[in-house]
């Protein structure tokens, strides 16, 4: 049934709410009980002198009774059907029911937005589980410590005589893993704890946008064909529940749309065919090098011939936007490795930095770091400037001897005697 | 008959249980804690079967294991691998660099013995 029918339904409603009798409103607007019944059950076309004489009686707006409410209730209706097909909801009928029982429909929508946030917070959970190094690194430590003790106690608890050198051995053993466990649960009580609660990280806007981009791969089709506006896809993205995941966002599509717009993707095919070359292809374009690292952070692996990582950092060092390559930890809380190729540019602005690293602990792994910092907005003789910095990470097949030792952060890092370091590690002598 | 097995493993109560169990059982068990020398060790040790745990310092076993499998006289040996990620991409790098069999810690003292039976029987008969 479609929506401009229901007028007689929301009569109905509405007259209920106001705790008026069918036979009562008939007699104020001057007509029959059971032609209202007919009009209230969408069974008569109603319009002109008479809806207007209805909408006075009943104290509303003549339009609440055309165009109702409801929209943005028989969308979400529509969504919460969309996700049960078995249930096989009569679709055609959800303007019926939302016109006719508003209150059970917004009980009914709101259930399936709230499944809708807690299945985000679950994803982000797992997320967090999955890539934070500092929990990662944690768990790894006390399963490990389970492990030890597990197989200890296991053969302790054996029938039969131990020799007794084993058995103090492993009961010495046992001691300081438990103490072990005990100092690094406690530890990642800590980190937890820090972290915040489940609700407040899961609307941290960084998240959110880090989250939307993911979804993407980073790359958007519809921005490149220019059939798209980051607005457009800001709008469709239910993922950017506040506002400032959406302007954290809105600000990095606007960047990429301006770089796509520059530097389209079939100019940039024939210029990787030769071979990965950031300077050539800033010289190329007549671009910026910090252009050339987002962009080719940003277009498909299969482009592009391997996986690339991109991490942007602030001046203060704070990392602003990050895209995930295997391998590379990159820290969701705190402050990240000082020894990254990201933040000796930005110690040397304007000078693009290129270095092999190995980020140690959990997989090692080698990595080509591209870095350069460029300043914000246009040179001013009274303020100074303010940089980023970009970084491209490429991994490698092999890791050259020469790779520099890198970390994630500190609080995960097993280097000793860095002299980089700000904070002791978690692993091993940290417990 | 070779009973001979190399155990690669930085957590030195892990080292000291599964050395005991496997001597216990029959085994030669030569121990080794750092990754960057690893594959000389075992080169140098010939053992019939390597069990390895994945993050070590010096070199991780993934590398190790890849290393293992480009050298020819070591390139079947029966690897198990013990690791505290148990997630699905890092067994399938294991399974893709080669593996024998991938196993999770917390494990039990059976898991590992029967695996390492397992391994062996089965390197017997190829």
């Amino acid at each position: 049934m479609a929506r401009d029918t229901l007028t007689g339904s929301r009569i109905r409603e509405r007259r209920l709410i106001a705790g008026l009798r069918q036979a009562e409103l008939a007699r104020r607007v001057g007509i029959s009980a059971s032609y209202l019944n007919l009009i209230e059950h969408n069974r008569r076309r109603i319009g002109g002198k008479l809806l207007v004489d209805l909408a006075q009686a009943l104290g509303v707006e003549p339009s609440m009774l055309t165009e109702g409410a409801e929209a943005a209730l028989i969308s979400a209706l529509k969504e919460a059907a969309a996700a049960s097909p078995s249930a096989a909801a009569e679709l055609d009928r959800a303007d019926e029911f939302a016109g006719r029982f508003p209150g059970w429909a917004a009980v009914l929508a709101g259930a399936h937005l709230r499944v809708n946030s807690l299945e985000q917070l679950v994803q982000t959970l797992s997320d967090r589980l999955t890539h934070d190094p500092n929990l990662a690194a944690s768990l790894h430590e006390i399963l490990s410590t389970a492990a030890a003790i597990r197989s200890t106690a296991a053969i302790l608890a054996e029938p039969g005589e131990l020799d007794p050198e084993w058995r103090d051995r492993f009961h010495r053993n046992l001691d300081q893993d438990a103490e072990r466990l005990a100092e690094g649960s406690k530890a990642l009580a800590n980190f937890l704890d820090e972290s915040g609660s489940p609700e407040e990280r899961r609307f941290m806007p960084q998240e959110e946008a880090e989250a939307f981009f993911e979804t993407h791969g980073h790359h958007f089709p519809e921005l490149e064909a220019g059939k798209a506006q980051p607005q457009d896809l800001i709008a469709a993205a239910p993922g950017l529940a506040s506002r400032e995941s959406r302007e954290i966002a809105l600000a990095v599509l606007e960047t990429y749309l301006s770089d796509a717009q520059a530097r389209p993707l079939k100019d940039l095919k024939p210029a990787l065919a030769d071979g990965l070359d950031p300077a050539a292809l800033a010289a190329g374009f007549g671009c910026g090098m910090d252009t050339v690292l987002r962009r080719l952070a940003a277009v498909p692996e299969a482009v592009l011939g391997h996986p690339a990582g991109l991490v942007l950092c602030d001046a203060s060092g704070t990392i602003v936007f990050r895209k995930p390559v295997a391998g590379f930890d990159l820290p969701r809380f705190g402050a990240s490795c000082p020894l990254w190729p990201l933040y000796t540019a930005l110690a040397r602005p304007q000078v693009p930095l290129r270095r092999q690293v190995v980020q140690q602990g959990r997989s090692r792994a080698g990595f080509e770091c591209l870095a350069y910092a460029w300043p914000q907005g246009s040179p001013g003789f009274d303020r100074d400037p303010v940089y980023r910095a970009v970084m491209l990470i490429l991994p490698l097949q092999e890791i050259p001897d020469s790779a520099l030792p890198v970390g994630a952060s500190c609080r995960v890092c097993p280097a000793r005697d860095c002299m980089a370091r700000r904070e002791p590690s978690i692993l091993k002598d940290g417990f | 008959m070779g009973r001979h097995v190399v155990l690669i493993e930085d957590e030195p109560n892990i080292t000291e249980a599964i050395r005991f169990l496997l001597t216990r059982d029959g085994w030669q068990v030569d121990t080794h804690a750092d990754g960057s020398d690893a594959v000389e060790v075992i080169r140098a040790a010939a053992p019939d079967l390597v069990i390895l745990d994945v993050m070590l310092p010096g070199k991780s076993g993934m590398e190790i294991l890849k290393d293992l499998r480009a050298e020819a006289g070591l390139a079947r040996l029966p690897v198990l691998m013990l690791t505290a990620r148990g997630q699905a991409r890092d067994r399938e790098m294991a399974e893709k660099a080669g593996v024998s069999r991938f196993m999770t810690k917390p494990f039990s003292n059976t898991e590992v013995l029967t695996a390492v039976r397992d391994l062996h029987a089965q390197a017997q008969q190829g």
